[in-house]
């Protein structure tokens, strides 16, 4: 016996530190770092604007106006003398608890389409990706239209259009990892152990399906954020004066010739945040292989 | 002057800016028209080498130190231009994995044609020679073949082609780097035969790359074996087998049965003068037919078994052996109850278990559990090793956590692994590490029947003969009795009291390994017997 | 071949259908008084009409019917052509489409072909390139185009070309030079998103042991990126060409209002904000139509370009 144990522990050729490198992984990109900061300084300033600017958002001042960014106002002034960094900030939570609305519906409904249609097969299966596909053909944005035209505008239908627009990818994802994750030999052996099929969803499928999942909720979030947007550029978001990002770059559009900054600061705020969580979710999926 | 000079090469692979070397200090020579193969366990760097002279190492992969000469023309740290006007038409390549190896969108008879264009031939005398190449292979009907896609071919033609495509070059080397381990062993023999044949009619150089000492024995006339990126032991066959100078290459030929026991495949056991213990398990007349969804024809059905009759006597190993495609592991799963026959019974420890549902089934489940076969895929990853080895206990409700944790150690120790693993990942295990682990998971319900589905091939030849010799040592300690499904004959006869021979989903042959491998008495039992290589050690 | 065929074009036309009757559904169910709704969108106040006029009205919009009727009577106008009146504009929504489908289709089939060219372009290069910093560079375009909101990249461009370089017009509908920028502005994102797909796709071919085998003949790089990894890779992104498409026809909503174009997109955001449900349902049903088209072709054509399948596999876009 001794002897076997000594040969069993020779060819010991794994390696120990696997979770503590993968922690190290994300430490040296630096690109990661940023983009985490970022991605939280803006989830911050969405629960506690006002800790973030002193000036109120809505405060009027001619004398002010359209003045150009300076570091009194970080994104200069508008034309009724409001203080545009400020205004963006206090736009965050607007647009910041949309997209977590319009995440949640996402992953609620697809998370539980496609485990039910990944994890049941058969007939069940095809059926829901069945309707998968007839929400795939009519495209994101044109759908939430539609809900935005039946609901009315606002930051909640605007939220539920966007989330029920994103709800296929999730949806496919979800059930092409549990599918794959569903014919692997250690779910064979938990069954051939005596592992009921709960047991087995919740044990074994669940926690090994879920990174992608994850990588594509995150890469959802940026795409969330940019219908948000759109649809709240286009007129379909809060009524004035509350400003969603959206709202601001649009009104801002009007004054283009003489005050560029009041649409291409607020659109670069958005753009860089987009870009973070696209950095975070690509750096994920390097990492994890 | 040899074709090929290698001496003192360093190669190693880029990994987090630090260079891990593969091959260290390798001196190798490759003589006009001499056949040399490199052996080793994976690790060992035999690839890298290969790769290396032929200039297509990953792009991490970096020539360190050294030099190797190909024709007189220095490769190591070469430039792009320089070894593309080597490869092909200095050296070809046969790569490892027929199946993947040939451009799955272009037409067979193009890619030849590739090749052969690069020797500056052009018009109509291309397609000619891209026939004669084929041919040559032992590729039938060229003409036929020319015109189809890689998917239409077995993966037998497909190599073929691939040596095809290797010829095309006219070189004066090839390397074949393991270039028929994805294949059944009768297609393997055959092959190689060609392959030698064709290298020694035309005065080629072959490089053959193999994990598989009797193969290198059996082919080569100089082998070299590598270890850890060094050459450890090199000579001509003979004086290898007969005389190594290091104990690992007398630990290859131990755990190489043909090569131990002078060319013959002598099994371990033998039972043919004594009564079988009744059965554990025993299927009788088992069919199964899987429905086909055929574009062309539309829902048919295909019988992957017919009237398949087993018997498992208790504590001993029953072999069910055969090559891919021929039912084998479609048997185990039915007996185990993961699958259900169409026709015919099955029955565990006297219980009929053919249309049992999975709750009916369930307590038998303690009687028989399964291994798999591929180490990397049979543990969660998420799992640490306590985890999966408790997991059957946890779903039967067996005992408190104290004594799960007490039987998780004793499980471990029953595997020889030492009880400080119980908190390791996968990730942190070897591929023999992990077979341990799960090996250990199937005991732990204390079954009586264990069903190992290839349960070695995956592995290392040391490492095979490590699980071989724990799963017998646990069948002497508990009593255990095994239905043991392998392709590889050599394996059967080092652990099986008795075997059934399959081939395209019936049993051709029955009864006792020692009695089926020394008197087969169906021509396709011969062929398989003959196939299994190191016949070269009874000389 | 002819079943798979008749299978494929009965499966797009039920495809096609669903979308249409959900569409239907979202517009017609969701709202708690859709003659509210008509009656505003038609500007019309409520309170001001007797209930004859009121019930005339309700008559008029087809209120009075039940939902299935109303249903049936959409369904079997929209197979005769006929999407009912504009509650705005009190013509048919058909001539209103009809009036401003040209600029649209100009916009969209300009734009997803620079998209395509574009976009395998950068695919190609950035798995070509061997130095390291420019081959980075690169590989990480295509998530830095994708990560702009297209009316943030439209109003870049406009301030950019028209207002400090003066090179092109800022808004309207008229000449070629009008176009260029909506072009610019979805081919960025869109072929963004191809390239990423590509990438992918072209990193996972040139890991295929074949490549090995080509390279091994003695091809040089270029004849094997070209002769063996393209075709493979591009096969596969093949399947997004219907999202890739989809997603240049959404974006003509967003700029055509940026570049005040007067297309179909621009007529979408009109409808949306005065609640012209027929008008929406309409262009909904459009581009759900081109969706499913162009899904039907790629599927057509897949088992033509790829030997080994008899239909398309299932490709999840990223």
């Amino acid at each position: 016996m001794t002897a076997a144990l000594v040969v069993a522990a020779e060819e010991t050729v794994g390696e120990k530190p696997a979770r503590r490198a993968r922690a190290g992984v994300f430490a040296r990109r630096p690109g990661f770092l940023l983009a985490s900061l970022y991605v939280a300084f803006v989830v911050a300033v969405a629960f506690r604007p006002a800790l973030f600017t002193g000036q109120d958002p809505y405060a009027t001042d001619p004398a002010a106006a359209m003045r150009a960014p300076s570091a009194a106002h970080l994104f200069g002034t508008d034309i009724y003398g409001r203080d545009l960094w400020s205004r963006v900030l206090h736009g965050s939570p607007l647009t910041i608890k949309a997209t977590l609305i319009a995440l949640v519906i996402a992953l609620i409904a697809g998370l539980g389409l496609g485990i039910v249609s990944g994890f049941f097969g058969g007939l069940t299966d095809s059926l829901l990706m069945r309707v998968i596909d007839v929400l795939l053909a009519i495209p994101g944005l044109l759908l939430a239209l539609s809900i935005v035209t039946a609901l009315g505008y606002g930051t909640i239908p605007v939220a539920v259009a966007v989330g029920v627009g994103i709800v296929p990818g999730f949806a496919r994802t979800t059930r092409a990892e549990v599918l794959r994750v569903k014919t692997l030999p250690y779910v064979e052996a938990a069954r051939a152990g005596g592992a009921s099929w709960t047991r087995v969803l919740l044990r074994h499928i669940l926690p090994n399906s879920w990174g992608p999942v994850a990588v594509l909720a995150v890469l959802d979030a940026g795409v969330a954020i940019i219908a948000i947007a759109s649809l709240s550029f286009l007129g379909f978001g809060a009524a004035p004066p509350a400003a969603e990002w959206g709202t601001l770059i649009a009104d801002g559009r009007n004054y283009l010739v003489t005050a560029w900054w009041l649409s291409l600061l607020p659109g670069l705020f958005v753009a860089l945040l987009v870009l973070s969580l696209n950095h975070i979710a690509k750096t994920f999926q390097e990492v994890t292989p | 002057m040899s074709l090929v000079e290698i001496s003192g090469l360093n190669v190693g692979y880029v990994r987090h800016r630090h260079i891990q070397p593969a091959v260290t200090g390798l001196d190798l020579t490759v003589g006009q028209g001499e056949v040399v193969a490199i052996v080793g366990e994976s690790g060992s760097g035999k690839t890298t080498t290969g790769n290396a002279l032929i200039g297509l190492l990953p792009s991490n992969g970096r020539i360190t130190a050294g030099s190797i000469l190909v024709d007189g023309v220095q490769t190591a740290r070469a430039n792009e231009r320089t070894l593309r006007r080597l490869r092909g038409s200095t050296i070809g390549l046969i790569p490892q994995d027929p199946m993947v190896g040939l451009n799955p969108t272009k037409r067979i008879g193009a890619q030849i044609a590739e090749a052969v264009k690069l020797r500056g031939i052009g018009g109509p005398a291309v397609p000619r020679q891209v026939l004669d190449h084929l041919a040559q292979a032992g590729v039938p009907e060229p003409e036929l073949r020319a015109r189809q896609y890689p998917h239409e071919l077995s993966g037998g033609l497909r190599q073929r082609v691939l040596i095809a495509i290797a010829l095309a070059g006219r070189p004066k080397l090839i390397i074949a780097d393991e270039p028929t381990s994805a294949l059944d062993v009768t297609v393997q023999k055959r092959i190689l035969d060609h392959l030698g044949g064709l290298v020694r009619e035309q005065g080629i150089s072959l490089l053959i790359i193999t994990h598989d000492l009797a193969v290198a024995a059996d082919r080569a006339d100089r082998v070299v074996v590598m270890r850890q990126g060094r050459k450890v032991d090199e000579g001509d066959p003979a004086t290898i087998l007969t005389a190594p100078r290091e104990g690992y290459t007398r630990q290859l030929i131990a755990a190489a049965p043909r090569l131990a026991h002078h060319g013959q495949l002598q099994a371990h056991f033998d039972v043919r003068d004594e009564p079988a213990p009744d059965p554990i398990l025993t299927l009788t007349g088992v069919g199964k037919t899987f429905a086909v969804d055929d574009p062309r024809r539309g829902r048919r059905g295909f019988n992957a078994l017919e009237d398949v009759s087993v018997t498992v006597p208790r504590g001993r190993t029953h072999a069910l052996v055969g090559e891919s495609g021929c039912g084998k592991t479609t048997t185990l799963r039915i007996a185990l109850g993961l699958e259900s026959a169409t026709t015919g019974s099955v029955v565990l420890d006297g219980t009929e278990i053919s249309g049992l549902s999975w709750r009916g089934m369930r307590p038998l489940r303690r009687k028989a559990q399964l291994v798999h076969q591929d180490p990397f895929a049979t543990l969660d990853p998420k799992f640490t090793v306590r985890q999966s080895v408790t997991e059957p206990l946890v779903s039967f409700r067996i005992g408190d956590r104290r004594s799960r944790e007490a039987r998780a150690r004793d499980l471990l120790d029953q595997v020889a692994l030492p009880a400080a693993y119980l908190d390791r990942l996968p990730a942190e295990l070897s591929g023999g590490q992990r077979q341990r682990v799960a090996i250990a998971r199937a005991l732990a319900l204390e079954p009586r029947l264990l069903l190992l589905d290839e349960p070695v091939s995956a592995l290392d030849v040391l490492v095979q003969e490590q699980i071989l010799r724990l799963l017998a040592d646990l069948q002497q300690r508990l009593g255990l009795s095994y239905l043991f499904v392998s392709h590889d004959l050599s394996v059967v006869a080092e652990i099986a009291h008795t075997v059934s021979v399959m081939n395209a989903g019936r049993v051709v042959e029955q009864g006792p390994v020692a009695q089926v491998f020394s008197d087969p008495r169906s021509t396709y039992t011969r062929e398989l017997i003959d196939a299994v290589p190191g016949r070269r050690a009874a000389a | 071949m002819i079943r798979y065929l008749v299978g494929r074009v009965v499966q797009a036309a039920a495809v096609l259908w669903a979308a249409f009757t959900l569409t239907f559904a979202i517009l017609y169910l969701l709202p708690s008084n859709p003659m509210q709704l008509q009656l505003a969108a038609a500007g019309i106040q409520e309170d001001s009409l007797t209930p004859e006029q009121y019930a005339a009205m309700k008559h008029r919009f087809g209120l009075d019917e039940s939902i299935a009727a109303q249903y049936w009577h959409h369904l079997t106008g929209v197979l005769h052509g006929d999407f009912g009146d504009s509650l705005t504009q009190q013509v048919p929504v058909t001539d209103l489409i009809g009036a401003r489908i040209g600029p649209t289709l100009l916009l969209s089939v300009c734009a997803a072909v620079v998209s395509l060219v574009a976009g395998s372009a950068l695919a190609y290069l950035a798995t070509f390139v061997r130095r390291n910093p420019v081959r980075i560079v690169l590989t990480r375009l295509p998530a830095l185009g994708a990560s702009f909101p297209q009316f943030f990249i439209a109003l870049f461009l406009i301030q950019f070309l028209s207002f400090q370089l003066g090179w092109l017009p800022a808004t309207g509908t008229q000449g070629a030079q009008s176009l260029i920028m909506p072009v610019l502005t979805i081919s960025v994102v869109t072929s963004s998103v191809l390239a990423q797909v590509l990438i992918k796709s072209f990193d996972q071919t040139l890991s295929q042991p074949y490549v090995v085998t080509a390279r091994a003949k003695g091809l040089s790089r270029t004849a094997v990126h070209l002769k063996h990894a393209f075709r493979n890779a591009a096969l596969p992104a093949m399947t997004i060409l219907g999202v890739i498409v989809g997603l240049t026809v959404t974006s003509s909503i967003v700029v055509e209002t940026v570049f005040t174009r007067e297309g179909v997109g621009k007529l979408a955001q009109e409808a949306v904000l005065a609640q012209d449900v027929p008008v929406v349902l309409a262009v909904v049903t459009l581009a759900a139509t081109v969706f499913v088209t162009v899904n039907l072709i790629v599927d057509l054509l897949y088992p033509l370009l790829d030997p080994r399948i008899s239909h398309t596999p299932e490709v999840v876009p990223v």
